[in-house]
């Protein structure tokens, strides 16, 4: 699922939605020839207006505004926690899950609609039992950078 | 006469952890209880719609401890509203004309901890915690924090919603707790998934609840419509494409479409109904299901809680069981526990909680992935 590339670093993707460009880890989407619409990793079929094999393969933005969070203190054992799971919507379309990082996880550091990027980090950061693969993680948009 | 669906049995057992007993053994328990309130034996059923998650075959199972008589059983499947589903089916059966008694079960073993979504292939990695989190406390709480961020909703509304629902268990005998938790003791309790702490997350129990489901021919010659309940509508919807739902999934707009049609076909509105039992997986989720469901204006979820509507004595009391943060969730269970919540106050026999004179109520459950089913049951 992950095309055999690795990164620059010897590293695999951790999630098949994750694409590898010249060492590079990208976020892989489609968009639908019929209808427009632009999703997350790769399709066939559109799941809004059932177009049949009308997709065409895109990268997605890193560049996004938070639409959604929760900060998470239980999960599974060997997960570092408290950490923020966050729903982001991406410029250009597409939205994705993942955790935000470079943020004290608490309720006051965290607006909705917050400009956010997405950088590429190894797994071990959130799960070190992960170790050897690479992620995607969503940081703070840096100030004077308009997402 | 009409082609009326009517039922004449319900029961569940009380909910609670039963180390020793098997999912059919706890779907025997409550089949026995609904067919003794239905005075019928199995014998008479003939058919089984059986709703379990966790394990195959429960129907059948079920019947090699009571009788194995034969008919025809269906197993199902549908995440939290699996119970809910088996029920339908049953309903639809008969409005088909094929059957005039089936009966309906739903059986779950939960066992204790966190549920989260199987990885059946492709993800190289587990995403747990690595991709953000697909726990259902955290799903719910984006419910909520979808909800505030549109109204602007607070932590401690949700924590209320736990407040009023184990109160309301403290009148339910069949409830797995039946406690207060006062606010402080709600929102001071560990936090799992903001803003849900562990006393606004359901609770996992085991449980089984049963349903004797018949046509409105039999039930005149079987002369039971005395306490019979007539199913008004029964509605099941999947999650429609929403913009974010292959990602974050909407249990708002399933709940919507299921409500819709079910309000069609009973020809009521929310205003008519006297209860509603709905899914109250976590104590976010209550406050958006109001309005899913049309019990208030939109973003008035808050508002209409704050006003004691929805309290056991309010105009539209919601979750009178105690709901699924008090009574406890066997999944395969809780679809047709709430029907014998409503279908209780309608024969008017629910005790201290009784809701007085219930003419009309209505049962919701959703199951992440998604399904929804909307049940308007009323006095016959």
């Amino acid at each position: 699922m992950t095309n055999g590339a690795e990164t620059e670093g010897g590293q695999q993707v951790a999630a098949t939605y994750l694409g590898i460009a010249d060492g590079r880890p990208f976020l892989k989407g489609s968009k639908c020839d019929a209808c427009g619409q632009v999703y997350l990793g790769e399709r066939i079929n559109c799941a809004k207006c059932a177009a049949r094999a009308a997709m065409q393969p895109v990268e997605l933005s890193t560049k996004g505004h938070l639409y959604n969070y929760t900060i998470v203190y239980r999960s599974y054992p060997g997960i570092t926690v408290p950490f923020i799971s966050a729903i982001v919507d991406l410029e250009g379309g597409g939205t994705v899950k993942g955790n935000l990082i470079d943020i004290e996880p608490t309720p006051d550091n965290i607006s909705f609609d917050m400009p956010v990027e997405v950088v590429f980090r190894g797994a071990e950061l959130a799960n070190p039992a992960a170790a050897g693969f690479v992620a995607h993680f969503f940081i703070p948009a840096k100030q004077g950078q308009p997402a | 006469m009409s082609d009326d669906v009517y039922v004449i049995g319900v029961d569940m057992i009380r909910f609670g952890r039963f180390d020793d007993a098997t999912p059919p053994q706890l779907a025997a328990q409550a089949a026995l209880m609904a067919l003794d309130d239905a005075g019928l034996a199995i014998a008479d059923m003939q058919a089984v719609y059986s709703g379990n998650c966790g394990e195959t075959m429960v129907g059948q199972r079920m019947l090699q401890l009571v009788g194995q008589t034969g008919v025809p059983v269906v197993n199902v499947t549908n995440a939290c509203a699996t119970g809910a589903t088996a029920f339908r089916e049953g309903w639809i059966a008969i409005k088909a004309g094929l059957f005039d008694l089936v009966l309906a079960v739903g059986a779950e073993k939960m066992g204790k901890g966190m549920l989260v979504r199987r990885n059946t292939g492709g993800d190289p990695v587990p995403t747990e915690g690595l991709i953000g989190s697909s726990t259902m406390p955290a799903v719910f709480a984006q419910m909520g924090l979808e909800h505030a961020r549109a109204y602007g909703t607070t932590m401690r509304q949700f924590a209320q919603v736990s407040v009023k629902n184990h109160h309301h268990s403290t009148f339910n005998p069949k409830a797995m707790y039946q406690k207060e938790t006062p606010l402080e003791e709600v929102m001071g309790s560990e936090m799992i998934s903001y803003p849900n702490t562990k006393l606004m997350c359901s609770v996992n129990v085991d449980g089984s609840a049963a349903a004797v489901l018949c046509s409105e021919r039999k039930a005149r010659e079987l002369g039971v419509l005395g306490r019979a309940v007539r199913i008004r509508a029964s509605a099941l919807a999947s999650d429609p494409f929403t913009e974010r739902n292959l990602v974050m999934p909407d249990c708002n707009t399933v709940t919507r479409y299921a409500a819709r049609s079910a309000y069609e076909m009973a020809g009521v509105g929310p205003e008519d109904l006297n209860l509603v039992e709905l899914h109250d997986c976590f104590a976010t989720a209550e406050i958006p299901h109001y309005e899913n469901l049309g019990l208030c204006a939109e973003g008035e979820g808050g508002v209409l809680l704050d006003s004691g509507a929805t309290t056991i004595g309010g105009r539209i009391p919601v979750n009178l069981s105690g709901g699924l943060l008090s009574k406890g969730h066997p999944l395969g269970a809780t679809g047709i526990a709430n029907i014998y919540e409503v279908a209780t106050h309608l024969r008017g026999e629910a005790g201290k909680r009784q809701v007085e004179g219930a003419r009309l109520g209505l049962t919701h459950v959703v199951g992440i992935g998604s399904a929804c089913a909307v049940h308007i049951l009323e006095k016959a």
